[in-house]
Order: C-alpha cells, then structure tokens, then sequence
C-alpha cells in the first residue's frame, strides 16, 4: 500500500488556480498560430481584409430591417446596439447575399423549366440527354466557388468574432486603447435566474444587468446546475453556461437603453421566466445604479449565495452591496460549500496521479435539504468529493470519514483555516491504516 | 456490355434468367455477421473514447497505478488467448467433419472463457471493496463500463457456444452449423481483437499515466 | 391495504399517482384513445382479422408487407406527434400578456420533447425504413431481403419502441428536457422522474431495430443484385438506401453506446456526466451529435432518391448526371461524420475548432447543390406529368432550397451566434425536414402506393393534401424564421412582449392549415380504397415506370419476380420495354421462399415489458424478460426449418391471372 505521503498536495499550498484548461488550450494555439496583436489578442485582420471588400454588400441591406421595424416588429438580430452583435449581422447578411447568388437563380429555373417543359406544352423532348460535361462542370464549380468564399468569410469572421478574444475596437471606427478599461462582469445561470457580479464594483444584481455604453465588457460565464445560454440579443451573441467551467464574452453596447436577455438554452420548469433586463447606459449612470446598489443591506456571502442558488421562478430584480470576492471562482470551481473539493484543486492532484486507494474514501453525503432527487437507484447516495481540510484537530487533513461529519466546516472557516504546510509520512501512515 | 446482355447464338438480348439456380440459404450471413461485429466495434469504440476523454479524471480518487494487478492482468489475457487458440482447434476440427473432436475444443474454449470471466470478476469485487466503485470517479466508472462490455460479450459468447454444442450433437456438422461456427469463431477472435485494446490503452497505458 | 414495501417490490415506484387523472388534457386524451382503440380491438374480433392479421401480416417475413407495416406506424405515431405540435403552437399563440396559456411547465416541457423525439424516431425513421423495406428488394429484382427474420423482427422492436413512448403518455410522464436530453438536466439529480428513462429504453428498443434493419439492407443490396447490375446500374433511390443504411449502422451504436452511458448515469449513480466526480457532460453533447448530424441525412438520402426516381419518371427522360448524382451521395454520407460540432458553437471550443466544422458543413453543400441540378436538368427538355409526386417534387426543390440557405448561415458560426436555438433554428431544421423528408415521403407515398396495393390514390384529395401542407408549411414556418431575427428562443412557454403575438397566431394557423392536409391525406387513403376498382392497376406499370419494380404485377406476388430478370441499364425497365421484352408465361420453377414465424413478435413484446419493468424499477419483472428473452431467443435458433418451396404450380397459376388482367387492360403481355 503507497503511503499517502507520497501526494504532494496533500496539506501543502493548492497550486494556483488555474484557467479551465481549454481556455489555456485555445491561448496556446492561437500563440503557436503566431496571430497576437500587440494587445494580445487574436490578430486575424490581414486575413479579413482580403474579403473585406465584401462588406460593401452591407448597404442595400440596411433598408432590410428598416423594412421591418415599418411591419411593427423588432427584428433585433438585424438591428442590434452592439458592435459584436452588428458584425455578427453583417456575415449572416453576407452569407445571405452570396447564397442568393445561386438560390435564386436556381429557384427561377426551377419554375421556368416545370411550366416550359410540362407535358401538354408539348416542348423540346431528349429522352436520352442525360450528360453534359460542362453543365457537370458549371452545376459543382458554381457552388464550390461560393463556398469557397463563404469559408474565407467564416474562418476569418469566427476568429474575429470569437467571444474569447478580447475586443480591438468599440464600434467601426473607434479602436480600442488603453484607456479603455474592461468593464468585467461576472455571470452565473442558476435555477431560473441570473446572478451578475461586479467585481471591480464589489455589487452583485439578479436579474438585471447594466453597463455603461461604449466600454468593453469581459463577461466571465458559469452555472450552478445545468446548462444554459447567455444571451442579450441586441449585444452579442450567446454563449453556453456551463457547471464547473467557465466560458468567455467579449462585448459592447453602443446605444443607450434597456435591452432584453435571456437563457437561450432550455433548462428545465422555470426556464420561461428565466429573464433579465440589460441597460446601456451613460458612465454617469452607471456610476449612479453601481453606488445605489451599494446602499442596499442585502450582501452576498457564500451563505447567502447557497440560499439563492435553490430552485426558484420568476425573480423579481435584487442587489447586493457587497459581495465574498471569492465567491465566484469558488462558482466556477463548484465549492462555495467549501466541504467540497475545488475542480480546480481536484484537477492538479489527478494530473499528479490521485490520492490513491485511500482517497477513495473522500467522500461526504449531500445534506438532505441541498439534495435534488433520491439519486441512483443502485448507486450510493449523493455525495461529493470532501475538500482536504487541514485543521488542529486534523492535521493531515485526511480522511474526509475521520471529520466531525454534522455541520462541518463552519463556512468561515474556509477563509482562515489553517494550511499546514509540511505533512508527515507518519501522519498520513495512520490516517491510511 | 456485361455478359448476361445477349443470347450468344441469336444476339437477342436476354431480360431473365431462365435457368436459376437456387440461391444457398445464409449466403449473405457471413457479409451481415461482419457488418454487425463492425457496428459493434463501434460501440467499443465510444467506450474507448469515453475511456480517452475522462481516463485521468480520477475525482481525487485512485489512479489506475493504485489499482491494477498487470501479473493478474497478463494471467487474464493468456486465458482469453489461448480461448482463441482452442477456438481455432475446433474450427480445424469441424474442417475435418470430427463433430466430437469440434465439441471438445469447444468446450475446452468455454473453460477458458469461465477463467477468464473469473478472473474479471475477482479484479472487480477487489477494487470495489477497496472503495474504487464505479462511482468513485468517472474514470472507475469509463473503466467499469469498458472492460465489463467486454465481459458482458464472452459471457454471451459463451451461451452461444454451449447452444452450438448442443446443436452439433442433435444435428452434427450441416451447413447451418458450420456458418454458425464461422460467426461465432469471427465473434470470438473480435473480442480477442477488442481485449488486445484494452490491455493496451486500458492497463498498460494505465500504469504509465 | 398493501404493505408499502411489498408494492414497492411488485410495481416499484409504479403507484396510483403515476396515473395522470388530475391532468384533464391527458384523461380526455385517454379516454379518446381508450374508445378508439377498443372499437378498432372489436372491429378486427367481430370480423374474425386477428387469424390474418396474425398469420398474413404480423407474423410476415415479406419485405413488401414489413415495409407497408412500417409505414402504418410512421402514419399513426405521425397523428400524435401532430397533435403535439399543435398543443404547442397554441400554448405559445396565448400565453401572451402575463397569461399562463393552457398548459403548465410540468406538460409543456414533455410536449416539445415528445414531439421531437416521436418525429425523428417514430414518425421519419419508419417511413424512411418502410420505404426502403419496400422498394430496395424489387428495385434491384430480389425476392426478399437477406435476413427476413431479422426483418420482422427490426419491425417490430420499433414497434415496441413506440408503445413504450407511448405509454409514457398515460402512464407516468415523458421527458421534460429536449428531445436530446442533455445532461446535467437529464440526469438524476435534476430529473428524477420516469421521463428520462421512458425517453431511453423507448430509443435504445428502437434502436436495436433500426441497426439490424440497417445490416440487413446493406446485405441485401451488396449480395442479392440481379445479374448485371453492378454498382453503378443501381437505381438512385437504392444507392440511396445503401448510403442511409450504411449510415445507420455507423451512426446507431453510437447513440447505443451513449444511451447507456446515460443509463449507467442514472441508475447505477456512475460519473459520466456529472460534474463533481470528473465527468463531462459537453462529451454527451459530442456523442450524441455524433449519433445526430448523421441521423438527419439517414432521413434525408431516402428522401433525395425518391425525387431522383420520381423526376427521371415524370419528366419521361433518364436521370441528368448519374454518375455525379451518386458520388454527390457518396460525399455527403463521408461528411455528414465531419460536422457535428456545428450543433454546438455556442459551446465555446474556439475560433479553430468552430471554424472547421462550419467549413466542413458548407462542403455538404456542394453535393446537394449538384444534386438539385441534376433534378432540374432532369426535367429539361423533359415531358412533364404532373401527378401528385411530381408535384411533391417541384415543391420540394423550391423549399428545400431556403432551408439550404439557411442551414448554411447557421453553419458561419458569427451567424450561428445570434441565432443558436432560436426559432429561426425550429424553422430551418422544420424547413429542411418537412419540405425534404416529408414531402420527399409523400411523394414516394403516392409513387409506390400503386405498386402496393394495385390502385392508385385518388388525385383531387391528393392536390388538396398537397396545397394544405405546402401553404400550410410556409404560413407556419415563415413567421418563426422572423421571430428568430427578433431574438426569440426555442422552447420558451411563455411571453413577455405582445408584439409578437401575431407571429405565433399566424404559425398556429400555418399549423392548422397542415392539420387540414393530413386529413385530406387521411381522406385520400379512404376514398381511394372506396374507389379502388376505378384506380386500379392493372398493368403494374402506371407510371411509365423505369426501374425494375415496375416490370411485375401490382401488388407483386410474395415471389417478386417468376424469373430473376437481367439487367442491362441503369432505368433496367425502361430498356426492357424499349428492347423487345417478352414476359415469360411458361417453364416456371419451384422458389425457395422463407417462412413466416412469430418470434420476432414474442421477442419485442418481451423487450418492450422489459423497458416498462426497468422504467419503474420492477425488478423481478424485468429479471424475468430478460430470462424469457435469452430463452425465446436461444430457442428460435433451434428451428432449422426456416425456408418452404413455392411451387412451380402456384407460380403458373399466378402469372396465368396476370396474363389474364393484363390483356383486360388491353396491354400485351
């Protein structure tokens, strides 16, 4: 039997907490891509500007959704107020134009040829024509000729546009510079509603999301149960929230009002409701709603977040003046409960190898009032992983069974518990037999 | 112009066969039992994915290291590949029309089958007693799942192979049974085919991660 | 009074409260269902049926009977998956302006994902296979497929498959997560009910069917050929079916696999996908699409060789581009594997991954762009006929190609950013599954309904289904690609902005107007048996067929063909009967033919007891299918006695009757 001690984790600093690893990965390629601008994003321009000339495009099209607002509908998608959603709808309306190029030519002849060539017309009859090489020719090149625009479209407008990559200019003629601090939002997707942290601000809302306009917003993205999507149509387009992960995006609103955003990704009974308000606003404003919100009483520490994070409908808007700063990466890593195991702290002792035979036996039940269902009906019941908790009385912080089961640990506890940092072979010897 | 187009003496052209023979029953097994054990392999080949994706998540848990026996391991894989020798002693002996000779090996391949099942099941109630549950992580649980797939088929091949004993002592070495050999043979050497990948990217890989 | 725990031993968590009676909806469904269904029991018992249906249909290793077996279930399950569109189109037309609308979440949420679920599996995977079953045999001048049994038995799991669905309607609850089930919300933790599991073992029973039907049809069309037919003389639509169906083989295990993963999940509490153990749920969302880009073009291939066959008929011309026609085939079944990832963008894999997959999907493209001018120089220089299926064609291609369209935005993935799960979403995929599988279903509805049952179908009720379901599609399914532009999602149950109500009352009628064209499809089948005698046909060649199907009687005797025919040319009829061909009338040899056997039945109606045993933990029940199973399996292969011979003496006597009808109709033999 390997002695604990082997570990190197155990009791000793928690390495860094790090990125989820694909958030890494995708930095990594687009550094062995060599595309970094000197702000260090993603710098894929020269390519765009190649088909940039097909932008041109973009005009008779802005009668289109002019068009529609006429018909008494809101086609936001087409009109958006932000510059991420607006560049998003500038490729769906281009993809648009280069397919016409071939749909409607084909759709017309479609027509032409069924009344040209029905049977009582009694037109030109080639029972056996059934090749042409150049028609063979024309019917798979025009198609590829499209497609193959349409791709030096896509590759360069998905690498533009890619919600991880930080922005490089605020609208089509203002670049962004250093003045230009990011305005960064934290977002979580619970069981119906949203939670927005402020972190910069230390404020937090539910259900309602302002910003001011013209500033760079850095969402960073996760959820407390299922999956969801981010969504404010008039800003920029969605991205999944997912439990344990944390996604990116990048974004700014141009115009001053209130927009509507929502989950776009079904998630269960309250999912209808599951609505929030986004304000653009002037830095003034902003300044105004940040400093209101801190007048408030109410304050999101970790108990209070476990208590807004069950299950409810239609929520009506709530803030928070001050918020745990550690609450969300504690979030994304699926331990506010801090009983439990950090992700990010479970991922650096798998890439070590595990805690071994006995660590197996790290596990806590769900307390019956956080628990969702029954569980499995031939598995255990539900239970998560324990975090290593070194205290005085358990100083190699293992095994989760030898801890004082009710109640532990108290949630403040995480802040100032004490982290041994040598563990002996000889403690973790006893703790294993 | 294929040669079924035209009669060779009048240079009609010929729509029908007049003169059909009788097309053997089972021709398309063979061809069918390939296409099944491919769409199978396909499923292994998800649990091997799903084995690649999460085989080092172990939740903090134990690591294969901690868990496997390879001396265990190696004793297993003989056992299933000297199954597939005997297997192959009784397709010989049904080559030769010996339908006893073809029962015996059959059930020697059997024996070897009921090994090497024990031996999975011994590996498996040592880990869950440990605590290394399938539930325990998602790697114990891609690990369960993997390798009890291929437990869960040489159990079948082994029903399938006491059938087919059974079949040969009623009605010896006909047609029928001679196609239900071949396929239960391409079966077993299959799971041979899927073990060789499993002791390699489960265990061996396993002990190097 | 029962002891707790000794009901809970004998029905498992099956309870009197997994009755739904306090939801009206579902107990006048019931009761609607419940009249039907016992007047049609007693309708067969009072006609003494239960002897034929059992020993001509139910028991039937006959392709032609299997397939038209499996187009009734697609036909059925087609009423109640419409009927859960239109719950939902008018849930969403009223629950506007703080209303609730009529339909609480807990009912809702099951009705979007019934209705997906019973479409795509229930609905288009019969018809597509029953089709198949149908034509592929007498298109490449077989008897029968190569494993007849299997046949039956592929049927009839589906089959099985479809009643556990059903159950779920009065007994429990269906899923309430989205036809895909994605996990977490899938799993056990978030739902804990019946729902999940009725979704998966009703799919997994399925499933074993649609793999082995896919096997089948492989074998039969690479071994059992007519002379002379080689791969590149097939007819398109078989080309077609080998495609789907090697699809289907490569696709089904996936979804098998992944299913079981999920139930491993679920009931035996393992970590796949979960979060706090180490599992990953975004690999659900990749397998499962793994299984689901391909299934869309197992649905559609079909559907594309239909329209091959039908516009090479009616335009009286061979088919333009042959050749291109097949390999565009060939690429899109070699590509439908490399663009699943476009279903998920949003998912965040980056610009490299993203951009790959939505290049991959505008390839796709290309094949069936050729495609569509193939079918348009096909009717060049053509000699149109307008009859129904030609009609179904023309109405394709216009549709199809909007859908195209908008497949391929939502394949840029900055388009598919704003208009991920949208309904501009809902519209495309109904756009491109209606205005292709559908139409493409009905069209080959009404070419082969002929050739089935010896008449045609009455054309004034077939127009009028034709207009409702065209008009009926666009007034439905254009609105929501509007809405999707206003940045409304999928799935929702309820509105906060008035101003979009008018959009959902004008695709509640669009919904309303296809209810029409069902009926009128209903009214057709009717009025056509009614007039049967002056439909009939007489010379198994109504069409001015090309493909070999057409050259026996309609129906064809269980033999297909009296002579195995030879094949010069790839329209194989069109040459006979441009050649001189004579039908044989003399010199008939006896056939071997396979029989029928009930054991496919028996088979699936054990697996069908035990997913109801294992959706409510009834153990011993499902211990005891399970046994029952091995044995009745184990059992069947001890009848070695699976082949009779059709005398020559029958043969004679049927190709005489023949002989005999179609001199009645004035056609030489």
């Amino acid at each position: 039997m390997k002695l604990l001690a082997d570990k190197r984790y155990l009791c000793r600093d928690i390495p860094p907490r790090d990125m989820p690893s694909y958030v890494v990965a995708e930095e990594n390629c687009a550094m062995s891509l060599g595309w970094r601008n000197r702000s260090g994003g993603l710098d894929v321009r020269p390519v765009f500007s190649e088909v940039g000339t097909l932008s041109r495009f973009r005009l008779p099209f802005l009668g289109l959704p002019a068009l529609l607002l006429i018909g008494g509908c809101d086609p936001v998608v087409l009109a958006p107020a932000g510059d991420i959603a607006m560049q998003q709808r500038d490729i769906l309306l281009q993809s648009v134009v280069l397919m016409l190029l071939i749909i409607v030519p084909v759709m017309v002849a479609t027509v032409i040829f069924a009344w040209r060539y029905r049977k009582a017309r009694k037109a030109r009859y080639e029972p056996d024509w059934d090749h042409s090489m150049h028609l063979e020719l024309m019917i798979w090149s025009a198609p590829l000729l499209i497609i193959v625009c349409l791709g030096a479209i896509t590759w360069a407008g998905t690498h533009l546009l890619d919600p991880f990559r930080p922005l490089d200019r605020i609208s089509r003629h203002t670049r962004v510079t250093e003045e230009h601090k990011p305005l960064v939002v934290n977002v979580v997707a619970l069981d119906w509603k949203w939670l927005f942290i402020y972190p910069e601000y230390g404020v937090a809302s539910v259900n309602e999301l302002v910003a001011p306009v013209d500033r760079p917003i850095d969402f960073r993205i996760t959820s407390s149960a299922v999956m969801n999507s981010f969504y404010v149509p008039a800003l920029a387009g969605m991205i999944y929230a997912m439990p344990g992960m944390q996604t990116q995006l990048h974004a700014v609103i141009n115009k001053p009002g209130a927009y509507k955003g929502f989950s776009a990704n079904y998630s269960g009974a309250g999912f209808s409701g599951m609505r929030f308000a986004f304000h653009g606003t002037s830095d003034g404003d902003f300044d105004k709603w940040v400093d209101a919100a801190r007048q408030g009483s109410d304050t999101l520490d970790r108990a209070t977040y476990l208590d807004l994070e069950r299950p409810s409908e239609n929520v009506p808007v709530r803030h928070f003046s001050s918020v745990d700063p550690d609450l969300f990466e504690a979030i994304v890593n699926m331990c506010v409960d801090s009983s439990k195991m950090c992700m990010n702290d479970m991922m650096a002792i798998d890439a070590d190898g595990g805690l071994g035979i006995a660590g197996a036996r790290n596990t806590l039940p769900v307390s019956a009032d956080s628990r969702r269902g029954p569980g499995a009906v031939f598995g255990p019941q539900p239970s998560y992983v324990g975090s290593i908790i070194c205290t005085t009385d358990n100083p190699s912080g293992l095994v989760a069974s030898d801890l004082p089961r009710p109640g532990v640990p108290p949630i403040d506890a995480e802040f100032n518990r004490p982290l041994l940092q040598t563990s002996t072979a000889a403690s973790a010897d006893q703790s294993d037999s | 112009m294929s040669e079924f187009s035209a009669d060779r003496s009048t240079g009609k052209p010929i729509f029908f066969l007049e003169d059909e023979h009788a097309h053997a029953e089972g021709g398309s097994t063979m061809l069918g039992f390939w296409i099944y054990l491919m769409s199978d392999c396909l499923i292994f080949a998800m649990l091997f994915a799903t084995f690649g994706v999460l085989g080092g998540s172990y939740a903090a848990g134990p690591s294969p290291r901690d868990l496997f026996d390879l001396n265990l391991i190696a004793l297993n894989t003989s056992m299933l590949l000297l199954s597939s020798l005997t297997n192959g002693f009784a397709m010989l002996a049904m080559a030769k029309g010996k339908v006893q000779a073809t029962q015996f090996w059959l059930a020697v391949t059997v024996l070897f089958g009921i090994a090497f099942v024990s031996i999975e099941v011994y590996e498996f109630h040592h880990m869950i007693a440990e605590g290394a549950t399938p539930q325990r992580s998602a790697f114990l649980s891609s690990f369960f799942t993997l390798v009890g797939t291929h437990g869960l088929h040489v159990t079948f091949g082994m029903i399938w192979m006491v059938t087919l004993m059974v079949q040969l002592g009623q009605r010896g070495l006909i047609e029928a049974n001679r196609r239900r050999m071949t396929c239960l043979a391409m079966f077993w050497h299959f799971l041979d085919v899927i073990w060789i990948g499993v002791f390699t990217f489960v265990y061996l890989m396993g002990m190097l991660r | 009074m029962f002891d707790s725990s000794f009901s809970q031993i004998v029905f498992g968590r099956l309870t009197l409260e997994s009755l739904p009676i306090h939801e009206p909806i579902l107990v006048v469904t019931f009761i609607v269902v419940a009249v039907l269904g016992t007047a049609l029991l007693a309708a067969i018992t009072w006609f003494r049926w239960w002897g034929y249906l059992w020993h001509e249909w139910f028991t039937s290793v006959d392709h032609k009977r299997i397939g038209v077996m499996y187009m009734v279930l697609g036909i059925v399950m087609l009423l109640r998956g419409f009927a859960d569109a239109i719950m939902m189109r008018l849930q969403q037309a009223l629950a506007f302006n703080g209303s609730e609308g009529y339909l609480p979440p807990h009912h809702y949420d099951q009705i979007f994902t019934a209705h997906g679920v019973i479409m795509i599996f229930f609905v288009a995977m019969p018809l597509v296979t029953g089709l198949m079953n149908f034509v592929v045999p007498l298109q490449i001048g077989a008897r029968d497929v190569a494993f007849p049994f299997l046949n039956n038995f592929s049927f009839w799991m589906t089959t099985a498959g479809a009643l556990l669905i059903m159950a779920s309607l009065f007994i429990g609850e269906f899923a309430k997560t989205g036809w895909l089930a994605y996990p977490p919300l899938s799993g056990i933790e978030y739902s804990p009910d019946v729902g999940v599991d009725y979704w998966i073992w009703g799919l997994q029973i399925a499933g074993v069917g649609t793999t082995l039907s896919g096997i089948n049809l492989i074998a039969t069309i690479v071994k059992m050929r007519a002379p002379g037919m080689t791969m590149m003389k097939m007819p398109v639509f078989t080309w077609t079916s080998l495609c789907t169906n090697v699809l289907i083989v490569a696709a089904f295990p996936v979804l098998t696999a992944v299913l079981v993963l999920l139930t491993l999940d679920r009931y035996l509490g393992m970590n796949f996908f979960t979060s706090g153990f180490g599992g990953n749920p975004m690999m659900y969302v990749n397998l499962i699409w793994i299984w689901g880009h391909p299934e869309v073009y197992i649905l559609i291939l079909p559907a594309f060789g239909v329209f091959s066959e039908v516009a090479a008929t009616f335009s009286g011309k061979r088919l333009f581009g042959y050749t291109s026609m097949v390999y565009a085939t060939i690429v899109i079944t070699i590509l439908s594997y490399l663009v699943w990832l476009h279903h998920f963008f949003t998912m965040g894999s980056g610009a490299s991954v993203n951009s790959f997959f939505g290049i991959t999907t505008m390839i796709i493209s290309i094949p069936t762009g050729a495609k569509l001018f193939n079918w348009l120089f096909t009717m060049y220089r053509g000699r149109i006929r307008f009859e129904e299926p030609m009609m179904w064609t023309v109405a394709f291609m216009l549709t199809f190609v909007i859908g195209g369209m908008t497949g391929v935005m939502l394949a840029v993935p900055p388009a598919d950013f704003v208009l991920h799960n949208s309904l501009f979403l809902v519209a495309h995929f109904h756009n491109v599954i209606i205005g292709g599988v559908v139409f493409g279903m009905f069209a080959g509805i009404s070419y082969w309904f002929p050739k089935a049952f010896g008449f045609k179908l009455d054309p004034f009720w077939g127009k009028v289904s034709f207009w409702f379901w065209v008009v009926g599609f666009y007034v439905a399914f254009m609105p929501l690609y509007l809405l999707g532009f206003m940045g409304v999602t999928r799935r929702l149950r309820q509105f906060d902005d008035p101003s979009l109500q008018i959009w959902f009352v004008i695709a509640g009628f669009g919904a309303f107007l296809i209810a029409i064209g069902i009926a009128a499809f209903l009214v057709q089948i009717f009025v056509s048996i009614r007039n049967r005698k002056a439909l009939a046909d007489l010379t198994g060649d109504p069409w001015d067929g090309r493909t070999l199907e057409w050259s026996t009687s309609s129906p064809p005797p269980a033999y297909n063909f009296a002579f195995t025919p030879v094949v010069r040319d790839n329209d194989a009829w069109w040459d006979m009967k441009r050649n001189g061909y004579a039908r044989p009338l003399e010199g008939f040899r006896p056939i071997v033919m396979p029989r029928n056997t009930g054991a496919g039945v028996v088979l699936a109606g054990l697996s069908l007891v035990l997913g109801f045993a294992l959706v409510w933990y009834i153990w011993w029940l499902a211990a005891l299918c399970f046994v029952s199973l091995l044995i009745v399996a184990i059992g069947h292969t001890f009848n070695y006695n699976r082949t009779a011979d059709f005398p020559a003496k029958t043969i004679a006597d049927t190709e005489a009757e023949r002989t005999r009808l179609l001199a009645d109709a004035g056609v030489a033999s």
